[in-house]
């Protein structure tokens, strides 16, 4: 197999795609809450995606949302299409310890980044409720690959279409009002999600680990872009986490860096788009 | 009869009102005739002050001669046997403290031209299809690099000169380091940093990219992959801030940052699809070169643009010509002036930045005298967006963890001037184990380094 070659690429849901790639070294070394940065050609952009599983013949698998330009134009590639650049792992490995009894949260796409870390947890020897929430019925992945890896699976709907009728912090709370006492929750998801359930399990006095995604370039501390404000002390997401102590992180501030680049986003995906369409005609 | 004019010979160069807006090379060097004009100021001084002043020892009045007869084939092998990568310290070196602060002319005059005459030969060189790229029979040691900054390539080439395989591990996905993520395409075009980096590969140096030492492969790991020696070479990549309220607003960068935008991802180019932003006003804090490149890159897009520095002129630490350049660009120096805190809209957008004047008290550790805030005299700054190009520190990621190796009290690698470590097989130079400082001193860092590797190997035997 060719160096950075995607070996196996599956669609989770028409804006949802699995990549394995294969890059041994990085396979080799790769543990549960680390990212890689690839590039999809040679002009390409250095997108961070977290690495959602390896195997030993040395294929590392991520999950994307094809939220954007690059994430559509790696869309774009199929199996056997080899990626630019693919470096890793980067990032501290999620703190993987026996603590007891644990909720791990995932929001949309976070159930990809949050699959791996309840794996982890479980293997370890954790009691692990895995509440994976999602938009709609239609839009659900991973739901096999969950619930082999944990104790629960609660699979939750904003529309109700489908398992609990609500957001992940209000089946969070459902659980913690029926008597289970976390030791630890994991949250994983958007900002938005990852700062409500902090708020939530703050009132409940529970330590909650949450995995930051700013904006990154090179991912090694170089650059600070990705730094974040972590009880009044700026971090860099890439080297000192991306997993955080929850309570801590200024979320308005990431919410605010991350819409930097909001119109020039908004303009590369319309012309992406336009490409695309082009091409096909 | 050398040439007595005074005045180096003038080197043509984009005018200051066209260049301001365009990212192509500034200056665009001499002519023939211009450079043997220049090498013919040279006086070939008996005890050749000028390569006292060269950290890599290049016979200097050796190979201007040879420009001045015409023989640039000559005067290239003179150049490169002593420098791997001539026409990049020709574009970046800072002459003036260096070779040519010791040469004679420039007691009287100005200083024969020593760094154009140099990126004139290299220039040549690689328009003619000339290299030099012979290497020694393979011996059958191998050693490895960390980082292929201008210490990384220096060593690496040196080594495979020698016989050496030798195997570059850089964690970006393109070599150069400083050279390619830092110094922007007006001061030294990346197609250069690009040919000498074929160079080395024509020397058979296998440069692997995407490598980040201390996660993929740590440097015990590679010693267990049969590597005899390592040479860190990992620079000085940590970018300082203020600790001043404001500085996560979005628009603050860090000077790494918004020059590893546009001169690595290339943003400055219509098309490209890493972002950057396209700022009205811009507040540049520091004075050295990383400050007046993210100046100059800032003026490109589009700005207006302040430097705000704590000094006054005579501190400022870039070089000269850099200095000058950016006036000629429209760029404002804002002297004796620090911020003290940046403030944002409704959105979290930089508004803003208060800075306070300074003036200038007693002599500080450096010998410099140190900036006091003159109290009271605080102001507004109306700006969108604020670098910040403070300096910066080494990133121990590489070598963090191996056992024995020692760092200084800066996290420097800890090593000697000839590259040697705590560990026999461990060696370090360039910004690693100096701190920030110039291409130049890595490059010779680089050298000593291979010569020391080459050394300790045969010893071994
Ligand atoms: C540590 C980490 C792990 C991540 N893991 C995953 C994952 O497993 N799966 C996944 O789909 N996404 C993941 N992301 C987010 C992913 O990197 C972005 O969605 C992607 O870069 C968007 O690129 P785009 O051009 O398609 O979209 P754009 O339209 O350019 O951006 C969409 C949004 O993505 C964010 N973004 C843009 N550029 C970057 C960048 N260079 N780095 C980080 N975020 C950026 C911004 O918030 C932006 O508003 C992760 C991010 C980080 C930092
Ligand atoms: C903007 C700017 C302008 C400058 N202008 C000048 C100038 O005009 N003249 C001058 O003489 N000097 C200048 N300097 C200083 C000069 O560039 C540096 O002193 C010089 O590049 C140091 O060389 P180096 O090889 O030690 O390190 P670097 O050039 O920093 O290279 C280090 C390399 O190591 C890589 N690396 C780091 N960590 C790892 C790891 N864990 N694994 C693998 N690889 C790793 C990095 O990605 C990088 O490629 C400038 C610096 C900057 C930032
Ligand atoms: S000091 Fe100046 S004049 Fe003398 S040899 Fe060196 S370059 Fe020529
Ligand atoms: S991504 Fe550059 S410092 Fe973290």
């Amino acid at each position: 197999m060719k160096k950075y070659e995607i070996a196996v690429k599956k669609t989770l849901t028409p804006e949802i795609g699995q990549i394995s790639v294969y890059a041994p070294l990085v396979a080799a070394k790769a543990k549960a809450g680390q990212f890689i940065i690839l590039r999809v050609d040679e002009e390409g952009e250095r997108i961070p995606l977290t690495v959602s599983s390896t195997s030993p013949d040395g294929l590392v698998t991520v999950i994307y949302q094809k939220i954007g330009a690059s994430t559509m134009a790696l869309d774009e590639l199929g199996q056997g299409d080899c990626l630019h650049d693919f470096v890793g792992p980067l990032g501290i490995p999620t703190a993987v310890e026996n603590v007891g009894r644990v909720a791990v949260l995932g929001g949309g796409l976070g159930c990809a980044i949050a699959l791996p870390v309840a794996r982890a947890l479980h293997q370890a020897g954790n009691q692990v409720d895995l509440i994976a929430g999602f938009k709609t019925k239609d839009i659900v992945i991973l739901e096999e690959e969950m619930s082999s890896a944990c104790t629960d699976l609660h699979v939750c709907t904003d529309d109700g279409t489908y398992g609990y009728h609500g957001f992940v912090t209000g089946k969070l709370e459902e659980l913690i009002q029926s008597g289970v006492k976390y030791d630890r929750v994991f949250a994983i998801g958007p900002l938005l999600m990852m700062k409500f359930a902090c708020k939530l399990t703050e009132k409940y006095d529970i330590p909650t680990t949450v995995s930051m995604n700013p904006i990154m370039i090179d991912g090694t501390g170089m650059c600070g872009c990705c730094r974040l404000t972590v009880g009044g002390e700026v971090k860099f997401a890439c080297v000192d986490g991306p997993d955080f102590d929850g309570h801590k992180v200024d979320f308005d501030e990431v919410i605010a860096r991350n819409a930097t680049y909001k119109d020039f986003e908004a303009k590369a995906k319309e012309k992406h788009l336009c490409r695309l369409k082009g091409g096909a005609n | 009869m050398p040439n007595m004019q005074m005045q180096k010979t003038p080197m043509p160069e984009q005018a200051a009102d066209v260049r301001n807006k365009n990212f192509k090379e500034v200056a665009l060097g001499y002519t023939l005739e211009q450079a043997q004009n220049e090498a013919r100021r040279c006086l070939n001084c008996k005890n050749k002050p000028c390569v006292s002043g060269c950290p890599v020892g290049i016979p200097i009045p050796g190979f201007i001669e040879k420009v001045a007869e015409g023989d640039l084939a000559a005067a290239y092998k003179l150049l490169s046997d002593a420098n791997a990568l001539p026409a990049i310290s020709g574009r970046v070196c800072p002459q003036e403290t260096q070779c040519e602060g010791k040469c004679v002319r420039g007691i009287k005059g100005e200083p024969v031209s020593i760094g154009r005459l140099e990126r004139f030969v290299a220039d040549w060189a690689a328009e003619n299809g000339v290299t030099n790229v012979e290497t020694a029979p393979k011996n059958g040691h191998k050693c490895a690099v960390i980082g292929s900054g201008p210490a990384g390539l220096t060593c690496a080439g040196e080594l495979a000169r020698m016989g050496y395989d030798v195997t570059v591990f850089e964690a970006f996905h393109t070599p150069g380091g400083v050279l390619s993520y830092g110094i922007p395409e007006f001061r030294l075009p990346k197609a250069i940093v690009k040919r000498e980096v074929a160079n080395l590969e024509k020397m058979g140096v296998d440069v692997e990219l995407n490598m980040v030492i201390g996660k993929v492969l740590t440097i015990t790991e590679i010693f267990e992959m049969g590597y005899e020696a390592v040479f860190i070479a990992s620079g000085a990549g940590l970018p300082m801030f203020m600790k001043i309220p404001g500085e996560s607003l979005v628009g603050v960068y860090s000077a790494n940052e918004y020059l590893t935008r546009i001169n690595l991802m290339k943003a400055y180019k219509e098309d490209a699809p890493t972002p950057i932003l396209h700022n009205k006003k811009v507040a540049v804090v520091g004075g050295g070169n990383v400050a007046m490149d993210a100046a100059r890159c800032a003026k490109r897009l589009g700005a207006d643009v302040h430097i705000v520095y704590r000094r006054s002129e005579a501190e400022l630490p870039a070089r000269a010509e850099e200095v000058h350049h950016a006036k000629e660009e429209g760029i404002v120096f804002d002297l004796l002036t620090n911020p003290v805190s940046i403030e944002g809209d409704e959105h979290n957008n930089v508004q803003s930045v208060t800075c306070i004047r300074m003036e200038l008290g007693e002599p500080d550790a450096s010998g410099r005298r140190r900036p006091v805030p003159i109290q009271g005299s605080e102001f507004k700054m109306e700006v969108d967006a604020v670098i910040m190009a403070l300096g910066t520190s080494p990133n121990p990621m590489s070598y963090d963890g191996t056992p024995g190796l020692e760092k200084t009290r800066k996290g420097c690698v800890a090593a000697d001037e000839h590259g040697c470590t705590s560990c026999p097989n461990i060696f370090a130079g360039g910004d690693a184990a100096t701190g920030a400082a110039t291409v130049i001193l890595a490059m010779g860092a680089g050298k000593n380094a291979a010569r020391s590797m080459d050394t300790y190997i045969k010893s071994k035997q």
